[in-house]
């Protein structure tokens, strides 16, 4: 029987009085691709930042099945031990790419600096290895000699991806990954992503606005509002048949062209 | 009238080289790591070296012989005004022999002729973060240090060699001290690096605009950071020194004219003195010293 990847149970954060999400409770799958959809302000990246352990939240766990099958509370590893995790089993997609990405060293390095991380002190493999992820996220070969400021918005978000995922991850976090690319790129991104986590077998929380990238990317999807998951299912579900007034809203607000 | 205020022996008031002696002893029990401490102003500019003078000021007696080189050489401004100093401020002899010194402070070389036990090797240090360049912020070093987490380190090396085919960082290139510690052995350059390597000599390292002092006691692993694919390597230089006619030494190349011509002499101008004394004459030389 499959276990769950990652379980979450009544997760809360307050920034002071004020709340950031409040008492969110799921599970995520190996392979499976959630969407967190809502408005601005809703809590969308607090949960996020939360799940991702950049942030403590107030109150809940976050349970995570290691490699060695042990469960985990996320926020009860030592500093090491979280470090090491979100740099090897863990990816973290940002929506700007400068935040996710060293901007002064080439893109091969970008692509190798887990690998040496982890401990590969040979030269031709992190080459090689860097090359073959610049073809994955379609970078040509002879720009790996290249600094990613002289990359555009389109590519600085692939090689971002290929960079998360050189060491094979389980789970991938992403914060509005096609924000501010325009609607052609977009759609490569999304075709490549979607590739991608088929192929890797990713599990991955992806935050997002845009409920065409739910839609594209993701099985299942929670829509929040007010920092509280107010609807969750399929995405199919959730976009054909909203129960919530709020989501009736969401969906019907997307323009048609 | 009284006599004039005096200087304290060695400049420093004992309290502040009392702190200091203690941040070198934390920083000899624990190789390789930045200890901070509370440097002082000097009367020189940051740059010229106030966190090697410090050191030497914390742990020189009336009995210690000194010598200073500054790239090398006993003859250059830094070398002899902080000569000058101690000899003012400490009357402690000072020489130019590597030999007859027990404390050597310098800027960018450790000397040819090999350290023995009992002598300290002071280094003046401008930038003591070797990940300062990777990653500006300090916080994040520190705990990139205290985790061991030395990946960065080698995304430098291996944009080197993407950029250069090799790995073209010649100073300054990091080390390992014991298995633990990533270290930048201050501005010498890379050949000097298997010097410090099981050195009998104890070496510290004074950096006083960052405030940090780090130590490497005698005997202790100094290993230079590479590929497996591209081991570590030192500089070779095609020609011997045109004085002396060294090989297996750090050459500094001296322009002669405006029409191409140069030379490469030994950058240890005590050990290109001694050899010249004793005989040896390169291409350029004269054979003179010699004969005096």
């Amino acid at each position: 029987m499959i276990e769950p990847l990652l379980r979450v149970e009544g997760l809360t954060k307050y920034y002071g009085t004020r709340l950031g999400c409040a008492d969110v409770s799921f599970e995520l799958w190996p392979g499976e691709v959630l969407a967190i959809v809502g408005e601005s302000g809703s809590g969308k990246t607090t949960l996020l930042n939360s799940l991702s352990a950049t942030l403590e939240p107030s109150s809940g766990r976050t349970l995570y099945r290691m490699r060695d099958e042990q469960w985990r509370n996320i926020y009860e590893l030592s500093e090491a031990e979280r470090r090491f995790l979100v740099r090897t089993d863990w990816g973290f997609v940002h929506q700007n790419p400068a935040d996710g990405l060293r901007m002064n060293v080439s893109a091969g390095a970008n692509v190798g600096e887990r690998l040496m991380a982890v401990g590969d002190r040979h030269y031709g493999h992190i080459r090689e290895t860097a090359l073959d992820w610049l073809g994955r996220v379609e970078i040509a070969a002879d720009r790996i000699d290249d600094q990613p400021r002289s990359f555009s918005g389109g590519m600085r978000q692939r090689l971002q991806i290929a960079r998360n995922l050189v060491t094979g991850p389980r789970l991938v976090f992403m914060d509005e990954p096609t924000g501010g690319l325009d609607v052609s790129v977009q759609a490569r991104l999304l075709d490549l992503l979607r590739g991608l986590v088929g192929e890797l077998g990713l599990a991955a929380i992806v935050v997002t606005h845009d409920l065409a990238v739910a839609r594209l990317l993701s099985h299942r999807m929670m829509v929040m509002k007010d920092g509280r998951v107010i609807e969750a299912g399929l995405t199919d579900r959730v976009l054909d048949d909203p129960r919530e007034p709020y989501t009736q809203l969401l969906v019907s607000s997307i323009l048609q062209v | 009238m009284t006599a004039l205020p005096q200087y304290n022996f060695a400049y420093l008031d004992e309290q502040t080289k009392r702190m200091i002696r203690r941040a070198i002893l934390k920083a000899i029990a624990i190789p390789g790591y930045q200890v901070p401490f509370s440097s002082r102003e000097m009367p020189m500019p940051y740059g010229w070296g106030t966190g090697g003078v410090q050191v030497t000021a914390s742990i020189i007696g009336p009995d210690d012989v000194l010598k200073v080189i500054d790239q090398g050489a006993d003859d250059t401004t830094n070398a002899v005004s902080i000569r000058a100093f101690f000899a003012k401020v400490a009357q402690v002899q000072t020489t130019t022999h590597t030999a007859e010194a027990s404390i050597i402070q310098t800027r960018h070389r450790i000397p040819e002729k090999p350290l023995t036990e009992g002598q300290v090797l002071v280094y003046q240090v401008p930038i003591p973060e070797p990940l300062r360049f990777l990653e500006p912020r300090e916080t994040e070093t520190r705990k990139m240090h205290a985790l061991e987490e030395y990946g960065l380190m080698h995304v430098k090396l291996y944009e080197d060699i993407a950029r250069h085919g090799r790995i073209a960082t010649t100073y300054a290139y990091p080390v390992k001290v014991e298995g633990r510690y990533v270290m930048d052995p201050s501005p010498t350059p890379k050949f000097d690096n298997p010097k410090m390597h099981m050195s009998p000599a104890l070496q510290l390292f004074g950096a006083g605009r960052e405030h940090r002092i780090y130590a490497v006691p005698p005997y202790t692993e100094v290993v230079s950071l590479d590929f497996e694919d591209h081991p570590f390597e030192i500089q070779h230089f095609a020609e011997p020194c045109a004085l002396c006619g060294a090989t297996e030494v750090y050459l500094d190349e001296v322009i002669l004219d405006d029409r191409g011509g140069h030379m490469f002499v030994c950058s240890d101008t005590d050990n290109c003195e001694e050899r010249r004394q004793a005989g040896h004459v390169g291409s350029l030389g004269t054979g003179r010293e010699a004969a005096e």
